[in-house]
């Protein structure tokens, strides 16, 4: 294997395997992501996609296999590290407080501290209102009122905050688990724009999605999982929709093109 | 903000939907409060609740009454402005009357004088040992001992064993009840010195409860505590994804309650030169009632400290008024109640229409 940390791979999993108890979720996924790619993993519900992003993200810890990240080998403890060492995920879930503003939510558990009193430090409010600003005008990101609590933002506001937030530190590759499933027609578009902005400004990504005009207008690469296995890897100028569907379905196997990548 | 864009597409943006500070809301309660008496007290009394009438003192307003009033709210207010930090976190405290009432009996045992009058101190529990007339110091470092050792326990059962604050502080009341009878087996503890009498002398317990609301509000809005203190009230989950220590968060923040808890008893036993075990009964109740009222939701995430102040004034504006209109006090505590449920009503609804609206 040539030497990780010179070439532009910024992730890449060897033989990833996650069991529960005796249920295979995931086996000996190998997986990679090059600087600036945006890349697409599909799959039937159940097919190990969460999976495979709980296993990077150190959510859960993995059964076997090995990750590289930005250059070395990573073991993470948890969520924290991995983000720590610039892996941001948007949750499903959302992990937003409602009652806090747009700042304090990006911000959220890794305050700016203008002098430190342990947990009475004093914030730095000015700082992390001009970085906030700053990261939705990276994200294209548009909200109401910077100050107001996003209680009673539409779920499409909401979900670009949880993207801005991905934005505002110096993260190295970006994960959205299905960013827009809950979302309308027009707040699709405009979390779709951000999307763009952050391939424009050579971010790494990797996309869940089960929308395939989403995938095929924003990714580069796609990826399907089936029964917990990678069986298709395929860039996007050599497939279509039809295809991909076989694969997901299990109508076609991957064997023979994975062997040739 | 100015109407700043964004960069390219997007959603609307709206200026005018910025709401009110719900503290608005709650300070035109009181306003409107204090107009009513005022009226009531006009028409039907023929004299004024808020203005001096009297030409034998100066001053526009009635400063008697506007003293007490806030007098009378200074102690429970000390409680509420802990209250309040519990419940923004998403809990409640129910342990700081009890923990006012076993305080105060431990704290008094370490502030009493050892002659009265030329003879020994009948109550002097430490005669023997000596330890009488102690600078004041002694009996305050105690009190917040007391406290930071029951909010240490409410808030490590909370934040460890994961049972219901509402469990654990039920507990933690009956238990520091108990203490404060069993500590002079139900004996009042009386005669403090001069100094430790001092701390509560004319005003001074309002000043102690305006600094420590200030001092705390401050901290709420400017430290990494009190964003966190909103952060796990509005959604734990999402706190504990960003990495929030919330065990440890939770622990300070009952141990904060505790010490403003055992902040208060020396306030009251220093203005009643008497500790007793039953001080402080229901005290738990009227500062979460005073917490609510300024606009603090029970659900967690949303209220002020200066919200909760003007709750204590609305309290003592009622108290107050009510004595002013010659009512017996079983009037008061029914419109009490009624207010408290009032206010939770209202705090709903206004969210409903605010959720309406956006």
């Amino acid at each position: 294997m040539p030497d990780i940390s010179t070439t532009d791979i910024v992730l890449k999993t060897e033989n990833l395997t996650k069991r529960y108890g005796g249920v295979q979720a995931l086996e000996g996924a190998n997986f990679e992501l090059r600087k600036g790619e945006h890349v697409a993993i599909m799959g039937d519900n159940g097919a190990g996609k969460s999976t495979f992003v709980r296993q990077i993200t150190a959510v859960e810890q993995r059964t076997d296999g090995k990750i590289w990240f930005d250059g070395k080998e990573v073991n993470f403890n948890g969520p924290i590290e991995a983000r720590e060492a610039g892996i941001e995920t948007v949750f499903q879930n959302l992990a937003l407080a409602d009652d806090l503003d747009v700042p304090s939510n990006l911000f959220l558990g890794r305050e700016k501290v203008l002098f430190n009193l342990g947990p009475f430090s004093i914030l730095d409010r000015r700082y992390m209102r001009k970085a906030t600003e700053a990261a939705l005008v990276r994200t294209a990101v548009k909200i109401p009122n910077l100050s107001s609590t996003i209680r009673h933002m539409s779920g499409g506001q909401r979900q670009c905050v949880a993207i801005a937030r991905t934005a505002t530190f110096a993260s190295k590759l970006i994960i959205m688990d299905e960013p827009t499933a809950a979302l309308g027609v027009q707040e699709t578009a405009q979390v779709e724009n951000i999307i763009r902005t952050l391939k424009a400004n050579g971010e790494p990504l990797i996309l869940i999605s089960h929308n395939m005009r989403q995938v095929f207008d924003l990714c580069d690469r796609i990826v399907v999982f089936r029964r917990g296995r990678i069986v298709a890897n395929l860039r996007k100028e050599n497939t279509d929709g039809n295809d991909i569907v076989s694969y997901i379905t299990g109508a076609k196997t991957g064997e023979a093109e994975l062997a040739a990548a | 903000m100015a109407q700043t864009s964004h960069g390219v597409g997007g959603l609307s943006y709206d200026a005018k939907k910025r709401a009110w500070p719900a503290e608005f809301n709650v300070f035109l309660a009181l306003i409107i409060l204090v107009v009513v008496f005022e009226l009531i007290g006009r028409v039907f009394l023929g004299d004024s609740f808020l203005f001096n009438t009297r030409s034998d003192v100066g001053g526009l307003f009635n400063q008697a009454r506007l003293q007490i009033i806030i007098l009378q709210v200074s102690i429970v207010g000390i409680i509420a402005i802990g209250v309040t930090q519990v419940i923004i976190t998403g809990g409640i405290d129910l342990s700081s009357g009890s923990i006012v009432g076993a305080t105060a009996m431990i704290a008094m045992s370490f502030a009493q004088v050892a002659t009265v009058n030329g003879n020994p101190n009948p109550k002097a529990m430490f005669l023997a040992q000596g330890w009488t007339d102690l600078p004041v110091i002694v009996p305050v470092l105690v009190a917040v001992g007391c406290g930071l050792i029951a909010g240490l326990i409410n808030g490590s059962l909370i934040a460890y064993t994961r049972i219901p604050p509402f469990i654990a502080t039920l507990g933690m009341m009956i238990t520091a009840r108990g203490i404060a009878k069993w500590w002079s087996k139900g004996q009042p503890i009386s005669f403090p010195t001069d100094s430790f009498a001092a701390i509560s002398t004319g005003s001074r317990p309002v000043v102690i409860f305006l600094a420590l609301a200030v001092l705390f509000q401050l901290i709420l809005t400017y430290t990494r505590y009190g964003k966190h203190c909103y952060a796990i009230g509005s959604n734990e989950d999402a706190a504990r994804m960003s990495g929030i220590k919330i065990a440890n968060h939770k622990i300070l923040v009952y141990t904060i309650a505790g010490i403003l808890a055992s902040l208060a008893a020396v306030v009251l036993c220093s203005k009643n030169l008497t500790a007793q075990s039953g001080m402080g009964v229901m005290y738990e109740l009227d500062a979460i009632a005073m917490a609510v009222i300024g606009g603090v939701s029970l659900s967690g995430g949303r209220g002020s400290i200066i919200g909760t102040v003007i709750g204590a004034l609305i309290f003592g504006v009622i108290i107050s008024g009510f004595t002013f209109l010659r009512l017996d006090a079983y009037y008061q505590e029914m419109v009490k109640g009624v207010i408290i449920v009032g206010a939770v009503v209202l705090d709903q609804w206004r969210q409903r229409m605010r959720a309406l609206r956006a």
